[in-house]
């Protein structure tokens, strides 16, 4: 534990912790404290997403992790409630946690629900969502997959892969887009929501892109019925509309509008064109750069205009690498202002793996965590709609708080035991207890309207002894009370 | 002495007669507190409803030659009459609920509801309907800015949204809006039992009531929080309501049930927001399955309708509730390849309850692509727009709510052949 000089005045690096990770446990805390700062961010960005010791899933229903709920076997590449679970865990304990972050990012911005997806078959919607190729019986790599693997390189080969990623093409129809009527589902999503954004195309150009991906459908192989058996991307050479196409912005270098007529053959070669224009059209660096602010920064604020333009650059001049995207973000003096400490509302999801972190998750099961967080107003694999979720406020219903506070209740309740043994040193006054507990939960300086109330929770009931009866109580009870504070809420 | 508004308001209004005398504000205030105990059910429907599959201009040839997967074959349709240009209409088959209420005179269409240079984007086009603003369509809604204006002190349950999320139309400057999806989950938890757990709502509640003016997005969540824990024990009087009729197990008829069971209760809820997604059809639409698609939507649309319509008369609880369908567009005229529908402008609105004239408002538009009539857009792609859909928000809010539409309009979209209310 901090010394109490420090109390309420939070580091740069439980900052750095919340942002490009869930926050820390206290074991991870006091592992960065010992290292420098410019050491600590490298180790959380420039880590290999290959490296099988970044990779915690072994560990997944072992001692000493959280636990998750198995009903007749734990199958997280076949069963959608079982990938949650994983998906949970991963947050909870990947020593490479922005890897997750990044994930959860791309599962916004390429926002793709399960419930549509299932359509195919529950077993093989789960398996397009979040099967782990090491582990599916013929390697499918669900789309998760494909955020955690590239989430961090180039979003114009991330862009490629999910105009490629068979749960994608269900999700927007692609499967039915065929020259002779083109489905302009994901070609107008394309623009609007994973490019440039809306005020840069017109509708003429929505047609064009719906014609430009004509044939991007998928089909089942193997043999049928048996695990050989998979959905894949399937360019179907005989259904793309082979003439030219041309639109409002260039697509080619030379300053070109139009993309030429091709030989179906070649034909997937437009959707390649269209890609690489949009990825590196200044909008899109732009857009891009405003959604990382909002991420990583603040959503409370509006973009800083001179943080959107270096990050825009950034992204252009990486040839849209995220990594180095990325540094740059955590390098930024916008990022590392005091002030945007606490600017970001909490996702439910934030919300859930930041406490299980800080507060302490064994003996407690990861399929507890979904439907409180469900409640709070988000389920993973299952956004609203293509657009992601809405953010900031929009989070805060009244029952989405009270799902909020009802889980910090969960956790205490079933943390209590260890949550006396660990302020027991603390135990001499309310206040050393409380003082305690903030500490513990990464929380900036507590005003005195919240921190009298909770003194006055400590002492209610008799007086004040420390006794292990009280410590049991109160500990669980003001965990409970900070976790449902409003200023828990921000990260 | 010069009477303030606000003053006036706290004042009671009960002991003046309304007239031409008055103040113009008068009749505004009196109007408001006569209709105290009105009530607005907002049912959206979302991902762009295919209004052409909802109210069928059966008797268009370009119906059918346009759709020839997914038309609804005129012997099926729900036959409710021709429109003032002399359209033949019909509702969709699984929508015979409505037509009950059609036939009662409570349901009334507004056609071709929209507004010029349709948004296709889901998302603008929600914001442009939900804040009334085709211009910025970031700042408050509609309905919020109803809320603001209402007179303090505000009840927390002045608003309860079915949905998790706060729907834009609900977001308000000042009033703090009700979000609770399921009665049963809307308690408070404790670590502790007894009287540690009186201490810790006590607490919760101590603690939500600070209010820091230098964060304000911190004090709007510790707002929520406090608004929450003030209104649990309320919202639980709902959670026993059975109703007088049976609703369906969906979401849809569930949520309506808890709208009317609030009603019901009086609990004070004066503006509901419920919603049924899976509208934007892009692929396998289904018009005319038996259990699948579209017409499962209907089904869900006009049973659920019917069953809240039912319950309310049954009550004598009708003629002060109205309901208020809106999507954020209709869809192609023509079906696409994958037997669905594209993005489109033009839809159709729905006002039902016990003071609403119902029929068939405004005109459909032909359907003939060369576009014969000036009907349609997008080179006669789409329907075109004939009734603003903010002159019927108009209308709901200065002859339902009792209110002054312009200001929470900002602008006067009165529409004198709008008398459905």
């Amino acid at each position: 534990m901090r010394s109490s000089s420090q109390l309420g005045e939070q580091s740069e690096l439980d900052h750095l912790l919340r942002r490009i990770g869930f926050g820390a446990t206290p074991a991870e805390r006091a592992l960065y404290e010992e290292m420098s700062y410019p050491r600590v961010v490298r180790a959380l960005v420039d880590f290999d997403p290959t490296d099988p010791a970044n990779d915690v899933d072994a560990r997944i229903g072992t001692p000493g992790f959280l636990g998750i709920t198995a009903r007749n076997g734990f199958m997280p590449n076949t069963v959608i409630n079982d990938a949650r679970q994983r998906w949970v865990f991963r947050m909870v304990h990947s020593p490479v946690p922005l890897q997750e972050r990044m994930a959860m990012l791309w599962h916004h911005h390429f926002a793709t629900a399960y419930s549509k997806v299932s359509q195919v078959g529950g077993t093989e919607g789960a398996r397009l969502m979040a099967a782990k190729p090491t582990e599916d019986t013929a390697q499918v790599r669900g789309q998760i997959e494909l955020f955690r693997q590239m989430g961090l390189g180039r979003f114009s080969d991330l862009l490629v892969e999910v105009a490629k990623d068979p749960a994608m093409i269900y999700w927007l129809d692609g499967n039915t887009n065929v020259k002779a009527r083109p489905q302009e589902n994901f070609g107008r999503e394309l623009l609007e929501l994973f490019t440039f954004g809306v005020g840069n195309f017109t509708e003429q150009d929505v047609y064009a892109a719906a014609r430009v991906f004509t044939g991007w459908n998928i089909a089942q192989r193997g043999t049928r019925d048996t695990p050989t058996s998979y959905y894949a991307f399937n360019y179907n050479a005989v259904q793309h509309d082979v003439a030219a196409k041309t639109f409002s912005f260039p697509i080619y270098d030379n300053g070109s509008k139009t993309i030429p007529a091709r030989d179906p053959a070649t034909g997937i070669q437009d959707g390649l064109d269209l890609i690489a224009a949009l990825a590196v059209h200044p909008e899109t660096a732009r857009r891009m750069a405003g959604r990382l602010w909002n991420w990583f920064v603040s959503d409370i604020e509006v973009p800083d205009p001179a943080f959107v333009s270096a990050i825009a650059a950034a992204y252009l001049s990486s040839g849209t690498d995220m990594r180095k995207v990325i540094r740059a973000v955590v390098r930024s003096s916008q990022f590392r202002d005091p002030r945007h400490r606490y600017q970001r509302h909490a996702w439910p999801v934030e919300y859930v793996v930041r406490a299980l972190k800080e507060v302490g998750c064994l003996g407690f099961s990861a399929n507890d965590t979904l439907t409180p967080m469900l409640n709070m107003g988000q389920q993973l694999f299952e956004p609203p709609d293509v657009n992601g979720w809405a953010l900031g406020s929009a989070w805060f219903s009244t029952g989405g708080m009270l799902a909020r506070m009802n889980f910090a209740s969960a956790l205490a309740t079933n943390q209590r035991f260890d949550l006396r043994t660990t302020s027991r040193p603390y135990n001499q006054t309310p206040e050393t207890l409380i003082d305690y507990a903030i500490s513990r939960l990464s929380l900036p300086k507590v005003r005195a309207e919240v921190y009298n109330p909770l003194v006055d929770y400590v002492r209610a009931g008799g007086t004040w002894t420390g006794s292990e009866t009280q410590l049991l109580n109160k500990a669980g009870g003001v965990f409970h009370l900070l976790l449902g504070s409003g200023e828990y809420q921000f990260v | 002495m010069k009477v303030t508004r606000r003053q006036f308001v706290k004042g009671g209004v009960t002991a003046f007669t309304v007239s031409f005398a008055a103040p113009a504000f008068l009749s505004d205030i009196a109007r408001a507190q006569g209709a105290s105990r009105r009530n607005l059910v907002v049912l959206y429907l979302s991902g762009g409803n295919d209004a052409l599959s909802t109210l069928i201009p059966y008797g268009d040839s370009f119906y059918y030659s346009r759709r020839p997967a997914i038309a609804v074959p005129a012997a099926n349709v729900l036959q409710i009459g021709t429109d003032s240009s002399g359209k033949m209409l019909g509702l969709h088959p699984r929508l015979t609920g409505l037509r009950q209420i059609f036939n009662q005179g409570k349901l009334a269409l507004i056609q071709r509801t929209g507004y010029t240079n349709s948004s296709r984007s889901h998302f603008l086009g929600t914001d442009i309907w939900s804040t009334a603003n085709l211009v910025n369509s970031t700042g408050t809604g509609w309905l919020g800015r109803y809320l603001d204006a209402l007179p303090d002190p505000v009840d927390p349950l002045v608003a309860w949204s079915t949905v998790r999320e706060l729907p834009h139309a609900l977001k308000s400057r000042e009033v703090s809006v009700a979000a609770i999806p399921s009665v049963a989950g809307y308690s408070f938890l404790s670590p502790n039992v007894g009287a540690e757990a009186g201490y810790s709502r006590a607490t919760m509640a101590t603690m939500a009531s600070h209010v820091p003016v230098d964060r304000p997005h911190l004090a709007f969540v510790n707002a929520t929080s406090k608004a929450a824990l003030a209104t649990i024990d309320r919202v639980a009087s709902v959670g026993t309501y059975t109703g007088t009729v049976a609703y369906a197990n969906n979401g849809l008829a569930q949520a309506l049930k808890a709208v009317a069971g609030s009603i019901a209760r009086g609990i004070g809820t004066k503006v509901f927001w419920v919603q049924l997604g899976g509208f934007d059809t892009h692929a396998a639409q289904n018009t005319n399955a038996a259990n699948a698609g579209y017409a499962n939507l209907m089904g869900s649309v006009g049973d659920g309708l019917l069953a809240f319509y039912n319950d309310m008369r049954n009550q004598g609880l009708l003629n002060d509730t109205l309901v208020l369908q809106f999507s954020e567009f209709g869809r192609r005229i023509s079906e696409n390849g994958s037997q669905g529908t594209d993005h489109g402008a033009a839809g159709v609105m729905m006002a039902m309850g016990g003071g609403v004239q119902g029929g068939l408002y405004g005109t459909a538009a032909s359907l003939d692509p060369n576009n014969v009539d000036g009907t349609l857009e997008n080179n006669g792609g789409d329907v075109k727009y004939e009734t603003d859909f903010r002159s019927v928000y108009a209308r709901v809010l200065d002859n339902w709510l009792g209110t002054n539409s312009v200001p929470i309009l900002g602008g006067d979209y009165r529409k004198s052949s709008l008398t459905f209310i």
